[in-house]
């Protein structure tokens, strides 16, 4: 037995619609094909339906009084006849899920046919903005680069330039008693890859570069081919803030629920100072620098095989619970992968806790676009000479990447210097945590 | 605001004119007594008597001409042809009658005559009562054509067709007569003729169109918003002359364009639109410009699976529109 659908008919021209005026057989009826099963009202003509098999009526979908399109479902009947057949059909009917719709998937060049296929709106927009198109990443068909991908990257301020030959610069060697300089070789006009690709031997594994793997590879190349990077540290005492710390951090800890880390108090120390030395939150921009007058700054959370910098909003407003826990939030999100967009932007200077994992010294990335970023390695016990006698001080690095068309070493090193005294001069007498 | 079909909104608006303006009076085969095949007529005859509700022999050419004579002395006719695929014998007296006597009379003589028609198919209604036939006047300056797609539309355009001082051929989509519903206002109101209207707003991709047209696209619309894709949808309404303005602005939106129309592809209204986004618009322009029309075959089938596969409908819609978007 098969189920059919019976469906309002075309009653005339310009008739669109009909009204069941009444039905002329019930459910269980018998009917032989061509039958009259319903009285059919339009504003044209009034007409029957006759019944397109030979069968029962099994369910009178449409009610009496109901007025229903042309071609849309008025009831079935069963027919005699194998019903596996109709089901297939409709089972086949179904489209397929395009599975490869919302993945980036893979996108090696041959993949991407269309890749270097620019429409003309493409083109003007990217030369009336100076954007190298061979680092947008395009969301259209073949690997095509959209206007919509354009107006996207315009929208957010953040073009990718094609790389400026660097700039033939007096070789400045700044060195400051007790700070550590050191120039980062000019880059090369690093193309992405040179010369030929690498290949898998036999037993080497294979792992293929995902959304998040490739935006940290684009940004880093970005950052260390464009921004000149300069280096620097300067070893901080932090044994007052250690004793300060510990002697608060399991009340703090019960009462608030989140823990009061050192790197909230550290956090604390570069945003005062950012506001003291502007210089350090800016943003290189072509023909100018742009200061910002917001401090935001971004924490680096990795997680697995993942790096993501989010954003503590307007830091110099934040007491150091509220920075603690912005902090916390942040990394929970992180972790949990539900770090929203607004989390992620606005940063003017980045901060860097990479003394979590043990590091002691370690030369940082900039954060493009910004002019610098701050890396606060281990706090470690040392032998210190002072007042005449060896004493056991805790002690931290902190180390600075510059970008060095924004920045000196004499403005980097005085706010070095600056974050040096605040942290050596926090005590539970001059520093509340609330 | 009460809701009326399309052909109510005709037939509103032919009343209230006819009310209006005494020199306004309607002629054509079965308008009269019967109303008009698909109605759109209703009441006329009844209320305005057999002097002003004229029914005519079967002679298309001498209801154009008929018209004309009467819109030379003063009136202002509005000549119904029961299908657009009747209006075939009058093209003569449409073209080079109608649309040249202002030019040809250095203004001192002016047709101000409105001739609708029902067009286009889906109606199973075969090759004589299905075709579209804008495209056959749409290079004839002097005359003016026009399209409506929505109830609101067909009132306001109506009554300024009837009261516009040239010849306008106002074609009525014969399935949108009964299928389309919308809110009409019950007050006397006019739209601009040669004008296009912004159906809907959107940011991905722009779809021109007119007549019936523009309600598949805009149900492809609705469905395509729920997978992100926003749709720009700008009607027509006016097919010739054409708002080039409103066209160039439409297409700059989104650089992606996509044409529809019923009518046979090649020679199409569409054509023209296509040669004003591209003498107009290359730099905006993100994809090639799309046509979505028939088959170039003589005319819509009577045989229900090949009517189906000339004629337009919203799957059709929807899948040119998702491609252009996916581009």
């Amino acid at each position: 037995m098969a189920k059919e659908k019976i469906n309002m008919p075309q009653l005339g021209e310009s008739v669109t619609e009909g009204t069941i005026s009444s039905w002329l057989v019930s459910v269980g009826d018998t009917v032989e094909k061509y039958d009259p099963i319903a009285e059919v009202m339009t504003d044209k003509v009034n007409a029957e339906v006759p019944s397109s098999f030979s069968g029962k009526i099994v369910e009178l979908v449409a009610e009496e009084g109901e007025t229903i399109e042309v071609g849309n479902l008025i009831c079935y009947i069963e027919t005699e006849g194998s019903s596996e057949a109709t089901e297939e059909a409709s089972a086949s009917e179904k489209p397929e899920t395009p599975v490869e719709k919302d993945g980036v998937g893979s996108s090696d060049d041959e993949d991407q046919p269309m890749k270097k296929r620019y429409s003309p709106a493409v083109m003007r927009m990217a030369q009336e903005n100076d954007i190298d198109l061979n680092q947008v990443q395009g969301s259209g068909r073949g690997g095509r680069i959209t206007r919509k991908d354009i107006e996207k990257i315009i929208a957010s301020g953040d073009l990718p330039k094609a790389d400026e030959a660097p700039k033939p610069k007096e070789q400045v060697q700044e060195t400051q008693p007790a700070k550590e300089t050191k120039e980062v070789p000019a880059p090369q006009a690093a193309k992405q890859t040179s010369g030929p690709q690498p290949t898998a031997n036999e037993g080497d594994i294979e792992i293929p570069v995902t959304g998040v793997r490739k935006a940290i590879a684009q940004n880093m190349v970005k950052s260390k081919t464009e921004i000149p990077h300069a280096w620097m540290m300067v070893e901080v005492d932090v044994t007052n803030l250690v004793e300060y710390r510990n002697s608060v951090k399991e009340d703090f800890k019960q009462k608030e629920g989140f823990s009061l880390t050192f790197f909230s108090f550290f956090v604390k120390a570069v945003a005062q100072a950012l506001k003291e030395y502007p210089q350090l939150n800016s943003t290189w921009a072509g023909d100018k620098i742009i200061q910002r007058k917001a401090i935001n700054l971004n924490i680096a959370v990795a997680k697995e095989n993942e790096l993501f910098v989010p954003v503590i909003k307007d830091a110099d407003d934040k007491s150091i619970k509220g920075l603690a826990k912005d902090i916390t939030d942040l990394a929970t999100k992180a972790r949990n992968g539900k770090l929203t967009n607004d989390d992620m932007q606005g940063g003017t200077f980045t901060v860097n806790n990479t003394g979590s994992f043990g590091s002691v010294q370690s030369m940082g990335v900039i954060n493009h676009p910004q002019a610098a970023i701050l890396q606060v390695e281990s706090i470690v016990k040392k032998p210190v000479y002072m007042n005449g006698m060896f004493a056991a001080r805790d002690m931290v690095n902190l180390c600075l990447s510059l970008d060095h068309r924004v920045l000196d070493g004499l403005v980097a090193g005085n706010f070095l210097a600056r974050v040096k005294e605040i942290l050596e001069t926090m005590t539970k007498e001059n520093t509340s945590v609330y | 605001m009460p809701v009326m079909s399309y052909i109510q909104a005709v037939t509103q608006a032919l009343h209230e004119e006819m009310e209006r303006d005494e020199k306004v009076f309607v002629l054509g085969e079965d308008v009269g007594k019967r109303g008009g095949v698909f109605r759109a007529t209703d009441g006329l005859y009844d209320k305005f008597g057999e002097a002003r509700v004229i029914d005519t022999p079967l002679a298309e050419s001498a209801i154009a001409g008929v018209g004309i004579g009467a819109a030379m002395y003063g009136m202002r006719p509005v000549a119904e042809m029961q299908f657009a695929d009747f209006i075939m014998p009058a093209v003569n007296q449409i073209i080079s009658e109608a649309a040249k006597t202002r030019y040809r009379s250095n203004n001192d003589w002016n047709v101000p005559m409105t001739i609708r028609a029902p067009y286009g198919g889906g109606v199973h209604g075969a090759l004589y009562h299905s075709q579209s036939v804008e495209a056959v006047f749409a290079n004839q300056p002097g005359l003016k054509i026009v399209m409506p797609s929505t109830p609101y539309d067909v009132k306001g355009l109506l009554k300024a067709a009837i009261r516009d001082d040239d010849p306008v051929l106002f074609f009525e989509h014969k399935r949108a007569y009964r299928l389309i519903k919308g809110e009409v206002p019950e007050d006397d109101y006019t739209l601009p003729i040669g004008k296009a209207d912004v159906k809907r707003e959107g940011s991905d991709i722009t779809v021109i169109t007119y007549g019936l047209c523009v309600h598949f696209a805009l149900q492809a619309a609705e469905k395509l918003a729920e997978e992100g894709i926003d749709a720009h949808i700008l009607d027509l309404r006016t097919v010739y002359p054409l708002d080039q303005e409103a066209i160039i602005e439409a297409a700059k939106k989104t650089g992606k364009v996509l044409l529809i129309t019923e009518d046979n592809k090649e020679g199409s209204i569409i054509g023209e639109v296509s040669a004003i986004v591209s003498e107009n618009c290359l730099f905006d322009l993100d994809a090639p410009v799309k046509r979505l029309a028939g088959p170039d075959v003589p005319s819509m089938p009577y045989s229900p699976p090949m009517e189906k596969y000339f004629m337009m409908n919203p799957d059709k819609v929807e899948k040119a529109m998702r491609d252009l978007a996916e581009f």
